[in-house]
């Protein structure tokens, strides 16, 4: 699985954090991870086809700070998720590194990550298949203390189990019940409990809440900045709801095919984003306000990532592309506010600034619009 | 005007179990006007997609329609025998849901589908059917309709699938389409593109929406009015803006205030306590009583009816009893209301 190039990595700036938080607590540098998905190996020397590689993240940088919650979006398929297990160590990377304070966890095996793992949890998008029915809520919350020898006997681990229960505002009553008995929100909140127990420094979260109702979401969000100002958490939160990244995280990646697109602070990507994609997607963003704007559909669809489009993988979708995007991958370059933006439209100051997009109608009559 | 085009009238939906009858859908009313866009929101549970589903006659058994009567074009369509509904349903209902992939035949090439679907409500030939299919198929904006239609659902994108979904419903031009949760499953980029060509083709074709999602942005965009539902009844129902903006029942105000938004910088989202009650022990009064930040006496008592309130219907005492056009003054008038009456029961008590 490792056949594919290793390239190397240019001279990239690493994308920094703002300077509101102390040093970098996990580092990810030149991430790859390729799947391959080829035909079965009969099948391919008949039909003479050649080897498929997914390459579901091609190369990433990024470092989150202590006490940092980095918000990862991008749209399925665009690997966020992946980049998460990558990450936990639930997937090996193809190359790269992840380096948490200090210590690479990249590809160690099973005994080798077991010390990392208790300081690195992950709670999962779906709150129906990541509790074990069998199991009552006690015994799931406390495996991770049993695994990780954090009590001297049932009776500490059992206080430590209601304690627990208490901080995610579920009775210490309920340990006794199974995961059916509890709503969509309860069993979050549950597995919220369950990635504390083994008192981490840093929580990945695949889509918490995409789940769940916006009112149960409310609840899970507050909850998690509570418990982040409590135990000083560090926090990886993917999603794809981009109110929900804006109104968690204090920086914020933006993903397309397998590449990060746009890092910056949140305000600042909100505010002013550089990348088009990052614009199309905030342009994306239902209306609440009702102030009657259209919204500009994103022309087309996310290519198929095993033949992504040479050059920016974006281009076939972006207003501004040129010949340069359709054959040479833009590097993130930094630009000011503490972005990183890897655009060659940006860095040649072809994009014009601003938040809005008002743009030239394209060739093949791309929908545009300017609005407001 | 007529009558309009969709009337409910006080439907119930009930689950017969053996440990007695759950009902889902709650003595609830509403109208849906020609060409209009309605939106109906709320948490899973509350019974917003059983009732589309009983409106196109497909609630899944042991669930049935227990009283009221549903009404398309003035005629009674929720009792009619299968055979008639499933003419009704397709020529005059259509209906989209969340799941494209599960709504499409995978056996079937999507050319055969639509024109199965147009051949069974029209009398058009194969040959002219196929022409429509390919239509509909560049109306709804697939690219190369004339090779796409001889293609099976898997060789569709997401996007692309929900698309031939909303050509199916709107193959025969029904008057009224009952979309459930139609942009649920896909990407926001996707989502944009699917709610800009749902109103598209509803202004062109002055069909009627009813529109059920848990989404209040896919409402804000979409919809003419809105109604919230809450464990089986309608909280509010009124003019997408006023429900929105100038939210009177306080489940709305609460769910309104939970939506997190660009741009709105708060620590903390509002957040409403506790959880939607389960069928099975609906509270007695106000469903919404155990949850609600203003809840008083009345409301552990009666059952509040959706009165007018300005140009919505609100089922909530705060504003039965204090004639308030918004949630701030009803809290204000009653909170004053209260006030006096204690200070009555001091004079009372002192006297």
């Amino acid at each position: 699985m490792s056949e594919a190039p290793v390239s190397d990595v240019a001279e990239k700036a690493p994308a920094r954090t703002d300077g509101r938080f102390g040093h970098a607590m996990l580092k990810v540098q030149g991430l790859k991870r390729y799947f391959d998905v080829s035909a079965p190996w009969l099948n391919r020397v008949l039909e003479k086809q050649p080897k498929q590689i997914l390459k579901a993240v091609d190369g990433i940088d990024f470092e989150i700070a202590r006490g940092e919650t980095f918000g990862l979006v991008g749209e399925s398929g665009c690997g966020k998720s992946t980049v998460a297990r990558l990450i936990v160590g639930l997937y090996g990377p193809t190359d790269g590194s992840i380096t948490l304070e200090g210590n690479n966890i990249a590809g160690l095996s099973r005994k080798e990550m077991a010390p990392m793992r208790r300081r690195l949890q992950m709670i999962f998008q779906d709150p129906y298949a990541s509790l074990n029915p069998r199991w009552r809520v006690r015994d799931i919350i406390a495996e991770p203390i049993r695994a990780f020898n954090l009590t001297s006997g049932n009776t500490e681990t059992a206080e430590r189990v209601a304690e627990l229960l208490n901080f995610v505002g579920l009775n210490p009553r309920d340990g006794e019940k199974f995961p059916h008995e509890f709503s969509g929100g309860q069993r979050q909140r549950i597995s919220i409990a369950r990635a504390l127990a083994s008192k981490p420094e840093f929580l990945v979260c695949d889509e918490p809440t995409s789940a769940l109702d916006v009112s149960v979401q409310a609840q899970i969000l507050n909850l998690m900045k509570d418990l982040q100002r409590e135990f000083a958490l560090t926090y990886l939160f993917i999603s794809h709801n981009l109110a929900v990244v804006y109104h968690i995280s204090d920086r914020v990646g933006v993903m397309y095919l397998g590449k990060l697109v746009e890092v910056a602070p949140s305000k600042t990507l909100f505010s002013t984003p550089r990348h088009p994609y990052t614009r199309m997607l905030l342009d994306t963003i239902p209306d609440l306000d009702m102030t009657g704007r259209e919204r500009m559909p994103v022309g087309g669809e996310v290519p198929n990532p095993i033949t992504p489009p040479p050059g920016c993988a974006f281009h076939p979708r972006c207003p501004f592309a040129n010949d340069r995007c359709k054959s040479e991958a833009p590097q993130p370059i930094a630009v000011d506010g503490g972005a990183l933006v890897a655009c060659h439209g940006v860095e040649e100051g072809r994009v014009p600034q601003g938040p809005i997009l008002a743009t030239p109608a394209k060739p093949d009559g791309l929908a545009t619009s300017v609005h407001e | 005007m007529a009558d309009p085009l969709l009337q409910v009238r006080n439907l119930v939906v009930e689950f017969p179990t053996r440990r007695g009858t759950l009902t889902a859908v709650d003595n609830i009313s509403f109208d849906i006007a020609e060409g209009e866009v309605l939106g109906v929101v709320g948490e899973s549970g509350a019974g917003k997609s059983l009732t589309g589903a009983a409106i196109i006659g497909l609630l899944e058994p042991p669930g049935r329609v227990g009283a009221g009567e549903i009404l398309l074009e003035g005629r009674r369509i929720d009792n009619l025998p299968y055979e008639q509904m499933r003419r009704i349903r397709g020529r005059q209902i259509g209906a989209i849901f969340q799941d494209p992939l599960t709504s499409l035949n995978p056996l079937y090439s999507v050319g055969r589908q639509l024109t199965e679907t147009i051949m069974t409500h029209t009398d058009m030939t194969p040959t002219k059917a196929r022409d429509r299919a390919i239509e509909l198929l560049t109306e709804v904006g697939i690219p190369a309709p004339t090779r796409r239609v001889d293609q099976y659902p898997h060789q569709f994108s997401g996007g692309m699938r929900q698309r031939v979904v909303i050509a199916l419903a709107l193959a025969v031009n029904p008057r009224l389409v009952v979309a459930d949760e139609p942009t649920t499953a896909l990407d926001v980029s996707i989502q944009a593109q699917i709610i800009a060509l749902l109103k598209k083709l509803c202004r062109e074709h002055g069909t009627a929406i009813m529109l059920v999602t848990h989404d209040m942005g896919v409402i804000a965009e979409t919809a003419d009015r809105v109604a919230v539902m809450y464990a089986g009844r309608i909280a509010e129902i009124g003019p997408v803006r006023e429900v929105i903006k100038n939210a009177k029942h306080p489940y709305t105000h609460g769910l309104m205030g939970s939506i997190p938004a660009v741009g709105h910088d708060a620590e903390r989202l509002e957040q409403i306590p506790g959880s939607m009650p389960r069928l099975t022990d609906i509270p007695q009064g106000c469903a919404f009583n155990p949850r609600c930040p203003q809840a008083h006496e009345r409301c552990f008592r009666d059952r509040p009816e959706p009165l007018p309130v300005e140009d919505s219907r609100v089922a909530c005492w705060l504003y039965n009893e204090a004639n308030a056009l918004s949630y701030e003054d009803a809290k204000r008038a009653v909170a004053a209301k209260e006030q006096v009456s204690e200070a009555q029961l001091e004079e009372q008590t002192n006297v």
